[in-house]
């Protein structure tokens, strides 16, 4: 631009504040987090934990496409399971499960491209339904595959303990939880990096309006698709690790809307569109269901599906933005 | 030859029952423009309702039918009055969410209930009664589900298209600004349509147990049948979605003969290619 | 020079012509005024030269360039800004994200797009609103934002639909006095509006259309001796 317009009465733009109850609630959860399995000595509170863990990377991957970007997916145990099907076969094939990682959650980003590229043409519901439709065909296929050991599943082989095989003791499963924990940091780490600039600005745009988004330069179809690669490929890593953490994999506990729908409401619960959301949604979801069922639920009787159902209930009706929404008003009434 | 026959003839029978179910599911999206995800467990819950009054009261699941329809509108009501409204000016991330919440509470709630154990109902008045044409042979249940299911399509269509309510609902469906503008009340509509959804789902599974097992997630799969024949038959619309419910049983019948573990697949298959070729339903003028 | 030249754009819906053989060029540096009753086809000639809709038939070039039947991003960055007539901010967003990320268009970094939508946001005197979300303006904020967007997208051709209708006469004096702005920094615009009097103050070129028809282009006091275009809005 030529000339600037500043009018007489133009105001400067307001410095923001510094966002210290950001990081002092980062501070807090690392803490938390890095503390908990020296608290919580028992084997249930550390099944708790990593699992918990395992769920918020794969909600972390969701989180991109649906609370960023906006597309809502039901069927995210599909790169779930992409990592743990391709880890377990290989591992089998002799690789060392930290190598299985990165080609494995680049096969997830493909698949995860290629169905974008007929599903995004639909728009809010039409996408969601075409996701939950793709991700009961996989589970319906599942069973069909010899190869991927039908309904039998597959296992993992068994390996000697220690980091590079990623296999630990699980007698006390403090091993699993901070290698959990790391993954959980570098794909928080990642999702924060992939977000931060432009991708960001233009997945929310999209999210917000897909229409202003194109008019203002958003190639709309282009960055959707960056947004379900870097999804995929992080749930697969989630699915990669969990893997190993149980040592089997057969289609209902990898490819079950269930788990769609979990990777899809612990962020919501938390927070969708927020980094906060996984981490929080998972602890707490997690917690709940493992509690329930461990204590409260008789023979064939469970209550933590509906415990989950009417917490994501109460989310929705309450305050859509999710807990940490929740935290933040509670932080800023106590400040005031 | 006359395998397929017969394949048909269960096909089409059965595609009739996803045809009432998609019908309902059709009706909630055209009109308040939301998905109802527990849809198919709707369903399920008049199941339930069924077999309570078989397994407490000996009454047979013909006779539960109204009895079904009319648990299954008060759910419904209840459901909209309580988790439906407050959402229906919020997010689409919501909106979207609180019927999977509903969805994953009512399984829980009904497993709670009456735990995972399938349940069947013994002996239905029409258990005994089998029909042979030709050499295809058709049992009591399906017949009576079949004719159940197109009657209640039917009425339902003829309430839609033909009555000056029905013609209401439609106004709100289309414009719900505009309805109002014209003194209808959208919030008692909304509630109706949810009604309606309700009578649809509830005499669905009432028909459904003469031949179907009972179990917490029977409705999954008839949830996402109706789904697919929602859109397969063009979102909010009724014919659509009776038509291609029709279809889809069928397909499931002739696939289930040769390839007897593909039959989702295939249902999923057909909805998948549709999409790609043609987003809008293969009735849908959007 | 020609900035943005339409030529004999056609567009049907079905069997019904919106915009029927439409042509006329807009100089660089101009200000032109689109009108015409309610259903000429303004809105829709718009979407098309800015990519949102396809031409049945016809050609619009921008800057020597053919970019009949582009895309809307691809038209954006070729420099064709726009306003929403149903105003669509990034409801989320604060004032200055919504500015960042129509910045990015030609800023790669967040610090560049940032220092671009901050000057924009103080150029449009948005300035006390830029951590607000959008989604809490009133109507004639979220106008303003929605022009503040295009200008951070650094557009050569700005095409603004109805910014002025639904303003109380403060918010129009203010829209029209950022409007004169953004035209003395040399953008050239295009703007759709059916409150005559500030077209004819504001605009030295109008285009009339009626029915999709093309029945006027000149100053506007030719216009307002123009039988057609007296017809079209007082008679028959």
């Amino acid at each position: 631009m030529t000339a600037t317009l500043a009018p007489p009465s133009a105001r400067p733009v307001p410095a923001r504040k510094v966002p210290w109850g950001r990081y002092a609630g980062i501070a807090v959860v690392a803490v938390l987090l890095v503390v908990y399995p020296l608290v919580a000595k028992t084997s249930f509170l550390q099944t708790i934990g990593v699992t918990a863990l395992t769920m918020a990377i794969a909600s972390t991957g969701w989180n991109i496409l649906g609370g960023y970007a906006g597309q809502i997916s039901f069927g995210h145990a599909v790169f779930f399971g992409t990592g743990m099907y391709g880890t377990t076969l290989l591992v089998t094939g002799g690789w060392s499960p930290w190598l299985t990682m990165m080609p494995i959650a680049l096969l997830a980003a493909v698949l995860g491209v290629l169905i974008g590229l007929p599903t995004f043409r639909l728009r809010g519901h039409y996408f969601s339904i075409a996701t939950l439709a793709i991700g009961m065909m996989v589970m319906s296929i599942l069973p069909n595959i010899q190869w991927l050991g039908a309904t039998d599943g597959l296992s993992v082989p068994f390996l000697d303990e220690g980091f590079w095989n990623l296999t630990f003791s699980l007698r006390d499963k403090t091993e699993y939880y901070y290698t959990a924990l790391g993954l959980f940091a570098v794909a928080t780490v990642a999702a924060w990096l992939f977000l931060r600039g432009r991708i960001g600005s233009y997945l929310e745009a999209i999210r917000d309006d897909d229409v202003a988004a194109s008019a203002v330069g958003v190639p709309v179809r282009r960055y959707k698709l960056y947004a379900v690669a870097m999804s995929a490929a992080l749930t697969s890593i989630a699915g990669s690790f969990h893997v190993m953490f149980v040592t089997f994999v057969d289609p209902s506990s990898s490819s079950d809307l269930s788990l769609s729908t979990a990777i899809a409401l612990i962020a919501v619960v938390g927070g969708a569109g927020s980094m906060w959301g996984p981490i929080l949604g998972a602890w707490l979801v997690i917690a709940l269901q493992e509690y329930t069922r461990t204590y409260l639920s008789a023979t064939g009787r469970t209550i933590d599906l509906m415990m989950f159902g009417a917490l994501i209930i109460l989310v929705a009706v309450v305050d859509p933005r999710g807990l940490v929404n929740l935290v933040k008003r509670g932080y800023r009434r106590v400040r005031r | 030859m006359q395998d397929l026959l017969q394949a048909l003839t269960n096909g089409a029978f059965l595609g009739a029952v996803f045809a009432l179910a998609a019908v309902g599911l059709t009706l909630v999206f055209g009109v308040t423009n939301m998905l109802n995800f527990a849809h198919g467990d709707f369903i399920m819950v008049a199941m339930y309702a069924g077999f309570v009054c078989w397994s407490l009261a000996g009454i047979d699941p013909l006779i539960a039918i109204p009895i079904a329809a009319l648990t299954l509108a008060l759910v419904a009501v209840l459901v909209y009055a309580g988790i439906i409204r407050p959402v229906l000016g919020s997010t689409q991330l919501a909106q979207m969410v609180v019927t999977f919440g509903l969805l994953t509470f009512l399984r829980g709630a009904i497993q709670f209930a009456f735990t995972a154990t399938p349940r069947r109902i013994e002996d239905p008045i029409v258990g005994g009664i089998r029909v042979v044409v030709g050499g295809v042979a058709v049992t009591g249940a399906q017949l009576v589900s079949a004719v159940g299911a197109l009657v209640a399509t039917g009425a339902l269509a003829w309430f839609v298209y033909r009555t000056e309510t029905g013609r209401a609902l439609q106004a709100v469906g289309e414009d719900a600004a505009g309805a109002s503008l014209m003194g209808i009340n959208s919030g008692r509509m909304y509630g109706l349509t949810w009604a309606l959804a309700g009578v649809s789902t509830g005499v669905a599974g009432a028909l459904l147990i003469n031949n179907f097992g009972i179990d917490p997630l029977a409705g999954a799969t008839f949830g996402i049948m109706s789904f697919i024949a929602v859109a397969l038959g063009g979102f909010g619309s009724v014919f659509g979605a009776a038509l291609a419910g029709l279809l889809l049983g069928v397909v499931q019948g002739v696939v289930g003969l040769y390839l007897s573990g593909y039959t989702l697949t295939a249902a999923l298959g057909i909805y998948l290619l549709v999409l790609v070729v043609r987003p809008q339903g293969l009735r849908g003028s959007r | 020079m020609t900035l943005l030249s339409v030529d004999g754009v056609t567009k049907r819906f079905g069997g019904l012509a919106a915009v029927s053989d439409v042509s006329f060029e807009v100089p660089e540096g101009t200000i032109t005024g689109l009108i015409g009753p309610n259903g000429a086809g303004k809105s829709t000639l718009f979407s098309m030269i800015a990519g949102a809709q396809r031409p049945t038939a016809g050609r619009i070039s921008f800057a020597g360039k053919d970019i009949t039947g582009w895309q809307p991003h691809e038209a954006a960055r070729a420099g064709v800004g726009r306003t929403f007539q149903l105003m669509r901010v990034f409801g989320s967003m604060t004032v200055l994200e919504n500015l960042t990320t129509a910045a990015h268009l030609r800023h790669r970094t967040k610090a560049s797009a940032r220092a671009v939508a901050e000057r924009v946001c103080a150029e449009t005197n948005l300035g006390s609103y830029a951590h607000r979300p959008a989604a809490t303006l009133t109507g004639a904020t979220k106008k303003r934002l929605e022009l503040a967007r295009a200008l951070a997208t650094s557009p050569r051709l700005l095409l603004l639909d109805e910014v002025l209708s639904g303003l109380t006469p403060t918010e129009t004096a203010e829209a029209i006095s950022l409007i004169e702005q953004v035209h003395a920094q040399g953008i050239t615009i295009v703007l759709v509006e059916h409150v005559m009097q500030v077209v004819m103050s504001l605009c030295p070129r109008l285009v009339v259309l009626d029915f999709g028809k093309l029945i006027f282009t000149g100053s506007p006091d030719d216009a307002v001796k123009d039988q057609a275009v007296l017809d079209a809005y007082l008679g028959a």
